[in-house]
């Protein structure tokens, strides 16, 4: 009997896409129509011209993936790593079953279990008890088996005070650990995690990295584990698959890929260009050209903790004399506004401007990011006669914060995820005050 | 020991729905255990809203009908109890309609992360409305009481109708519920057509008012089939079904439902790229 419980083979995923420029979440009938009737009138207007007829000119297909084959042994840890869109998360959706694959084929052997997230269908009004008999069922245990394990999961969770409270008095720390105790007791052959470790509490996480480590070791159980943290996919897996693009661009040990990964960009999040005049960003007095992420002079999407990195801001002043600002702003993945950055600290703000296209610079200082996605608002406004915005373009571009575990990151070899929207490296100073008076001495 | 295989490809899902819906039963039973447990948790009077609503319409239609219209009941039959025998069927349709439509959008979170048979959601919400029904059921019992009226034997029959009528609001249900994923104008449609039906349906007065030449076509709305079929249960001999027109609205509902598993089916492989 071969070993290799998981094994895909050339799989594909397409998505068809509207080809519109701000995107939706989903579509009102009202969009439909009338973009039934843009499209309409455009064919009569090509019929009446003597063009041929495009049909579904607003419909583009996007490949999440393609071409995707790999086998996975058992007992293995396998990690995997990638860019925003490079199909990690179409991936992991078609081994949890939740989209099916456009062609190839996957075999699973044995009972699958996927966390894409922490308490998933968690209900706030249901008490501790109640939702775990809830989440269990949403994961696929059997009630029998959940009630068998029960005092194991409360155990773990440490919440046996408040087993009968409602989880919407719980704090967030009670409420992920209760999650995970489920989540770990699922004892799948094939787990599939994703980054549900980066939250908890350092103590906690420490908990669910050594139950994972048990779950793949001790257990023999397969583990697939998409994670940004190149960190914890170094310490914990021992292969590594690098998608691009919905490809597999490098399939090894974790060193080797993730090192790849950190080399090897090309940039799309990281760079958009607005070419089309009529669609860039912008009104009477400035419009938005181009926003790029580099650093070391490169375009890049994943950029090294360690070093600066620069966002450039390419937009055309359109008015004669504007006295225009420009401004950055930056989100992590969660929405927090990091904070903001404008050009009016060197006074040109105050410079009334003549027209023609600008390039704005803002270079942000290495550590000074935590790892994670990094999103950027790009704003241009003039502060007088009174305080106007030219555009506000959101998702202008976004990057990755890498952080390799090399030295010269506040991280300094610590393997585990570390919490904070920011993680600068302080100043630190340590030394002993041999003459400061001391605790006595039991006894003495 | 004999170890699953899954194989994921292309279509696969569809032919093993059926089989992995019942395989995911015990996922069906706990959601609708979920669904009952919050609306009872959320509630302050709980339970009383099934009884008060049906019971404060009923009176108003009552007065309306009966009083100030001057409609006949349905043979010696109280006008109350003949009212109230049509508001049981229609408010389990209304509730069961309006919470399976709204079901996929409301559990988005889930469709998003785990993987089932996505129509367990619409199926389990009916639970709820099925819940309500049977609070509303037993103040039917105290009405009968107070009008010291006696059932015949029809009664015995009232679960097949109460299945039924839960089949009639699951077709449409499934349809709009579907379409709600993709068109979110969609939950729009839903009070609309309930406060539409609850005017074309015979629930404040009896279809016998109906000529008898229309009779045949009113009974393409098919919630006059199952409200019929209610009053026949509930007041016996007082109500005759009147079978053409019973078998038309089953028939109508059959279509219905048909119609909703097709679209539901088609489109529930799209609802986690969408939700």
């Amino acid at each position: 009997m071969s070993d290799v419980v998981i094994r895909a083979e050339n799989l594909a995923k397409k998505y068809t896409i509207g080809h519109s420029s701000q995107p939706e979440r989903y579509t009102a009938l009202r969009d439909v129509i009338a973009r039934g009737m843009r499209s309409a009138f455009r064919q009569a207007k090509d019929l009446a011209l003597g063009r041929p007829i495009i049909k579904g000119d607003e419909l583009e297909e996007v490949w999440a993936l393609r071409d995707v084959s790999f086998g996975v042994r058992r007992g293995e840890v396998i990690g995997v790593i990638g860019r925003n869109g490079a199909g990690k998360s179409t991936l992991l959706k078609i081994f949890s079953r939740i989209t099916e694959p456009s062609a190839g084929r996957v075999t699973i052997k044995g009972r699958v279990a996927s966390l894409l997230e922490v308490g998933t269908g968690f209900h706030s009004e249901l008490t501790g008890r109640e939702n775990i008999f809830l989440n269990g069922a949403i994961l696929g245990m059997a009630r029998e088996e959940i009630k068998r394990k029960f005092d194991e999961i409360v155990a773990f969770a440490e919440i046996e005070k408040f087993l009968d409270t409602p989880v919407k008095r719980y704090s967030s720390g009670m409420y992920v650990r209760l999650a995970f105790a489920v989540a770990a007791h699922l004892e799948p052959e094939v787990l599939i995690v994703d980054e549900v470790l980066a939250v908890g509490d350092a103590e906690f996480q420490k908990r669910c990295l050594g139950k994972m480590d048990e779950i793949a070791q001790k257990q023999g159980r397969t583990v697939l584990f998409v994670s940004h943290n190149m960190a914890t996919i170094n310490r914990l897996c021992q292969r590594c698959i690098l998608l691009d693009a919905g490809r597999v661009m490098a399939d090894g040990y974790p060193h080797t890929v993730t090192g790849l990964y950190m080399t090897s960009d090309t940039g799309t999040m990281a760079s958009r260009v607005w070419s089309e005049p009529g669609m860039r960003p912008g009104d009477a007095v400035a419009r938005l050209n181009a926003v790029r992420v580099l650093q070391g002079g490169q375009i890049a999407e994943s950029i090294d903790i360690r070093y600066p990195v620069d966002i450039e801001m390419d937009y055309e002043c359109l008015a004669e004399g504007a006295q225009v600002l420009s401004a950055l702003a930056f989100f992590d993945a969660q929405g927090n506004h990091l904070f903001v950055s404008a050009d009016f600290a060197d006074e040109q703000w105050a410079q009334p401007r003549p027209a023609g296209n600008f390039r704005s610079v803002c270079r942000v200082p290495g550590n000074l990011f935590a790892e994670g996605f990094v999103r950027v608002v790009a704003e241009v406004s003039t502060r007088k006669p009174v305080y106007q915005t030219h555009f506000l373009e959101f998702d202008s571009v976004g990057f990755q914060v890498v952080d390799t575990g090399e030295p010269g990151s506040m991280r300094a070899g610590w393997g585990r995820p570390i919490p904070g929207v920011l993680r600068p490296m302080c100043d630190w100073r340590t030394f002993a005050r041999p003459n400061a008076p001391t605790e006595p001495k039991p006894g003495g | 020991m004999k170890e699953d295989i899954l194989i994921i490809e292309p279509g696969r899902a569809d032919r093993q729905y059926w089989r992995d819906l019942w395989a995911y039963r015990e996922l069906f039973l706990i959601l609708a255990w979920r669904d009952v447990a919050v609306r009872y948790k959320q509630t302050l009077i709980g339970v009383a809203w099934a009884v008060l609503r049906p019971f404060l319409t009923m009176v108003v239609f009552t007065l309306v009908f009966s009083k100030l219209a001057k409609l006949p009941s349905e043979g010696a039959a109280p006008y109350a109890l003949m009212v109230f025998a049509g508001m049981l069927p229609w408010y389990l349709f209304s509730s069961a309609l309006s919470g399976a439509a709204d079901s996929i959008v409301a559990n988005s979170n889930l469709i998003g992360k785990v993987y089932f048979p996505r129509m367990i959601v619409p199926a389990a919400s009916l639970i709820t409305a099925l819940i309500d029904f049977l609070v509303s059921l037993a103040l039917l019992v105290g009405l009968m009481a107070w009008y010291r009226f006696v059932p015949g034997w029809q009664v015995l029959l009232l679960p097949i109708f109460v299945l039924l009528a839960l089949l009639v609001s699951l077709g449409p249900g499934l349809w709009i519920s579907a379409l709600n994923v993709k068109f979110r104008d969609f939950r729009y449609v839903i009070p609309f057509i309930l406060q539409f039906g609850l005017y074309i349906s015979p629930v404040g007065f009896s279809s016998t008012i109906i000529p008898d030449h229309w009779r045949l076509l009113y009974n393409l709305n098919p919630l006059v089939g199952i409200i019929d079929g209610f009053r026949w249960c509930i007041l016996g001999g007082e109500s005759p079904l009147y079978m053409p027109g019973f078998i038309l609205s089953l028939a109508i509902a059959g279509i219905f439902l048909w119609l909703g598993i097709s679209t539901f089916r088609a489109t529930e492989k799209s609802f986690a790229d969408l939700v």
